[in-house]
C-alpha cells in the first residue's frame, strides 16, 4: 500500500494504536479476545482442516478433487449407461458387485485422505531445551563456526540406523520417520506425500491407502472388461460403428480406464512388494536396505516371512492420533516451539486473514522491534541456514518444482515417491534440506496475505527465496528486513 | 514431606516448577513404544532408582502390549475392514484400551509415589509418544531449596 519510508506508516499505526488498542498487551492482542481454541487451529503445519478439525488434509488438494471426479464420472457413467444393458444381458450381480467395489474405493479414499498420517507433533520448548543442551554437551560447545550434523545412532535387529534431528520439529526423528516439506510436519513411518490422495501416506493410513490402490485396480479391471464387454455384445447385433453410436460414454470409459490400469495396477503391484518386504516407498528408493550396499545390509524392520509382513501392515493395530486435533489449547500447556529468528508463534498466522491492518501493523512494528532487540549470536540452525541456502535451494529445486506437473498425469510407481522432496534427496544432501526446511518455515510463516498466496504451489516459495538477499547472513538484518517489508505492504 | 501435598492439584499451585528431565524413547527394538531406563542424575535425590525402574518398566511393558501383534489385534483388524472401520463408531480399539489404562496408571503413581517427592509425570501420549516428561517441584515455602538450581548446573557441567 504505502511504498514510503517506514515512518509514515508507523506513525499512522502508533496513533491508531493508541485510540483503540492501549488497553490490550501488545503481545497478542488478538488471542486475548478469542474464546477458547481448538488446538487445530493453532496446528503449526501445511494442513488443512474440515468439520471443526475432524478432517485434516495436505495444503494442495487440486489433484484429490480431480481423483475424486474421475472416479464418480467414470464409474457414474458406468452405472448408467452400460449396467442396464448388461444386467439384463449377462445378469444383476455386475451392477452389484461394482457397486460394492465403488462404495469401497470412495471409503478407503476417503480413510486415507482425510486422517491423520502419523504426524509428530512438535517438541515443546522445555524438550527443545533438553535436548539441545544434551547435543551442546556431546558435541563440544562452539566447535568451529558450523556446527555438526546433529544426528544419533542407534542398533536395531543387529542393523546400525542415524536418526536425524529435524529443525523444524525440534526432535530427533524415530526410525523411519520423516518430515515432508510439503506439509511440513514429521509423519512416522513415512512412505510418500500423494497428491492424488490429497495427504502424506504413514504409519496410520497406508493400509487404507494400499486398499484404496487395490480395490481400484479391481474397478479398473472391472469397469474396462465389462464396458469392452458391453461394445462387443452390441456389435453383435448392430456392428461395430452403430454399437459406438448407442454408447458414446463407453469410449470415454475405455479411455480413461485404459491409462489408469497401467498407473494404478502397477503401483498396487509395487506397494504389494513393499508390504512384504515391510519397507517404505522412502527406503526402497534411497535403497537402504538392498544388498548391493553391503553384504551385511538388510531390514531390520522385516518380521522373516511375507505372510507375518503383510498382516502387520494390514492387520496391525492402528495406533491413535498424536496431534489431538479437537482439544482445546490449554494456556499453561506449553506450545510446540515457534520458529526461532524470534518470529510470532505460527497461531497467530492461522488468524492473520482475519487480522485487521492495525493489528499487522502491531506484529510488523513487533518484529522490527524485536529484531533490534535480539542478540546477535542467534541459534546455530539459522547460521546453518544461511550457510546452506543457496546449494540448498538449486539441489532442490529439481524434485520439488518438478513435483507438482508430475502429478499431473498418471505416474509409473517409481516416479510417484519424487512428489516428496525428502524423498528426492540423496543422502549426502540430506543436511541441506534440514537446512532448507528451516529456511522455508520461517520465510512463509509471517507472511502477510497479500504477499504468499495460500494455493501456491511449492515452486513458488523457492522465487521468495530470492527475495530475502541470501547475501545477508545476518538473521538480524533478515528480521528487520521482514518487518520493514511487512509495514511497506499494509 | 508426604503429608505436604495432598493431592496434585495442590502440588502445582503451592510448589514451584524447578526443573523438567526428559526420558527419550529407546528405538534399540525397532519402531515400538519404549522408554529408556536410564535412572537421570537430577532425580538421584528425589526418589529411590527402583521405584522409578519399576515404573518406567512397568510403562514399557504396557506399551508393549498395546502394539503386540498377535490373534486378537487381527481379528480386530480383520474385523473392522469388514464393517469399513465405522465398528470404531461404537467400540474402540485395543490400543486406546491400553493408553486408557495407562493414564490410569501414571495418575496413581503420581498420587502414591511422585507427588509425595515433589515430581510429577506427564503422560507421553501428551507430548507425542516422544518423551516421559517428568516435572521436579520446588515447595515455595521451604527455605534449603537449593537442588533444583543445582540439578541444572549439574546438568549443563556434564
Amino acid at each position: 500500500m504505502l511504498q514510503l519510508g517506514v515512518a509514515e506508516p508507523m506513525r499512522e499505526c502508533e496513533y491508531s494504536q493508541i485510540s483503540t488498542r492501549s488497553s490490550t498487551p501488545m503481545e497478542t492482542p488478538y488471542k486475548k479476545r478469542t474464546p477458547k481454541k481448538r488446538k487445530w487451529q493453532a496446528f503449526p503445519g501445511r494442513n488443512k482442516f474440515y468439520c471443526n478439525g475432524r478432517i485434516m488434509m495436505a495444503r494442495q488438494t487440486g489433484v484429490f478433487y480431480l481423483t475424486l471426479v474421475l472416479i464418480l464420472i467414470t464409474s457414474g457413467l458406468f452405472f448408467t449407461f452400460d449396467c442396464p444393458f448388461l444386467s439384463v444381458q449377462l445378469t444383476p450381480a455386475i451392477p452389484v458387485i461394482g457397486g460394492v467395489l465403488f462404495v469401497f474405493v470412495l471409503g478407503t479414499l476417503f480413510r486415507t485422505s482425510f486422517s491423520d498420517p502419523g504426524v509428530l507433533p512438535r517438541a515443546t520448548p522445555d524438550e527443545a531445551a533438553d535436548l539441545e543442551r544434551q547435543i551442546d554437551v556431546a558435541n563440544g560447545s562452539s566447535s568451529g563456526y558450523r556446527p555438526p550434523p546433529r544426528t544419533k545412532e542407534v542398533v536395531i535387529n543387529g542393523q546400525t540406523v542415524k536418526l536425524k534431528y529435524c529443525f523444524t520439529c525440534k526432535i530427533f526423528r524415530p526410525p523411519r520417520a520423516s518430515h515432508c516439506s510439503l506439509c511440513d510436519n514429521c509423519v512416522e513411518r513415512f512412505d510418500h506425500h500423494c497428491p492424488w490422495v490429497g495427504n502424506c501416506v504413514g504409519k496410520r493410513n497406508y493400509r487404507f491407502f494400499y486398499m484404496f490402490i487395490l480395490s481400484l485396480s479391481f474397478l479398473t479391471i472391472f469397469i474396462f472388461a465389462f464396458v469392452i464387454t458391453h461394445v462387443i455384445l452390441r456389435s453383435h447385433r448392430q456392428g461395430f460403428l452403430n454399437a459406438l453410436k448407442d454408447t458414446p460414454a463407453s469410449v470415454l470409459e475405455v479411455v480413461v480406464c485404459f491409462f489408469s490400469v497401467w498407473s494404478i495396477v502397477g503401483l498396487s503391484g509395487f506397494h504389494t512388494y513393499l508390504i512384504s518386504s515391510n519397507q517404505t516407498t522412502n527406503e526402497d528408493i534411497k535403497g537402504s536396505w538392498s544388498s548391493k550396499r553391503g553384504k551385511d545390509n538388510y531390514n531390520p524392520y522385516s518380521h522373516g516371512n511375507i505372510f507375518t509382513n503383510c498382516c502387520a501392515a494390514l492387520c496391525g493395530p492402528l495406533p491413535p492420533s498424536l496431534i489431538d486435533r479437537r482439544g482445546f489449547v490449554q494456556s499453561d500447556t506449553p506450545q510446540p516451539t515457534p520458529p526461532t529468528n524470534g518470529i510470532t508463534m505460527y497461531g497467530s498466522t492461522q488468524s492473520q486473514s482475519h487480522m485487521c491492518v492495525q493489528d499487522q501493523c502491531i506484529q510488523s512494528t513487533k518484529f522490527v522491534l524485536q529484531a533490534a532487540a535480539t542478540p546477535l549470536m542467534q541459534s546455530e540452525p539459522v547460521i546453518l541456514t544461511d550457510e546452506a541456502s543457496l546449494p540448498g535451494r538449486t539441489s532442490l529445486g529439481g524434485p520439488c518444482s518438478g513435483a507438482l506437473p508430475l502429478g499431473g498425469q498418471p505416474t509409473p510407481p517409481t516416479s510417484t515417491p519424487n512428489l516428496s522432496c525428502d524423498n528426492g534427496m540423496l543422502p549426502t544432501r540430506n543436511d541441506h534440506s534440514e537446512a532448507h526446511h528451516h529456511f522455508l518455515t520461517p520465510e512463509e510463516a509471517p507472511s502477510p496475505p497479500g504477499m504468499l498466496p495460500c494455493g501456491s504451489p511449492l515452486g513458488h516459495s523457492h522465487t521468495i527465496q530470492g527475495f530475502y538477499n541470501p547475501a545477508s547472513q545476518d538473521s538480524l538484518h533478515e528480521d528487520s528486513v521482514r518487518g520493514l517489508v511487512k509495514l511497506s505492504s499494509v | 514431606m508426604a503429608t505436604e501435598f495432598h493431592n496434585l492439584q495442590e502440588l502445582r499451585h503451592s510448589a514451584s516448577l524447578a526443573n523438567k528431565v526428559f526420558l527419550q524413547r529407546d528405538y534399540s527394538d525397532g519402531t515400538t513404544c519404549r522408554f529408556q531406563t536410564k535412572f537421570p542424575s537430577e532425580l538421584e535425590s528425589r526418589i529411590e532408582r527402583p521405584l522409578f525402574e519399576d515404573t518406567v518398566k512397568r510403562l514399557n511393558t504396557y506399551y508393549a502390549e498395546a502394539e503386540k501383534m498377535g490373534g486378537q489385534s487381527y481379528l480386530e483388524g480383520c474385523l473392522a475392514c469388514a464393517t469399513a472401520y465405522l465398528i470404531f463408531l461404537c467400540m474402540e480399539t485395543r490400543y486406546e484400551k491400553v493408553l486408557k489404562k495407562i493414564g490410569r496408571y501414571i495418575q496413581e503413581q503420581n498420587e502414591k509415589i511422585y507427588a509425595p517427592r515433589g515430581l510429577l509425570i506427564t503422560d507421553p501420549i501428551e507430548r507425542g509418544m516422544r518423551v516421559i516428561e517428568i516435572s521436579i517441584y520446588e515447595d515455595r515455602g521451604s527455605s534449603g531449596s537449593c537442588s533444583g538450581s543445582s540439578s541444572t548446573s549439574g546438568s549443563s557441567a556434564r
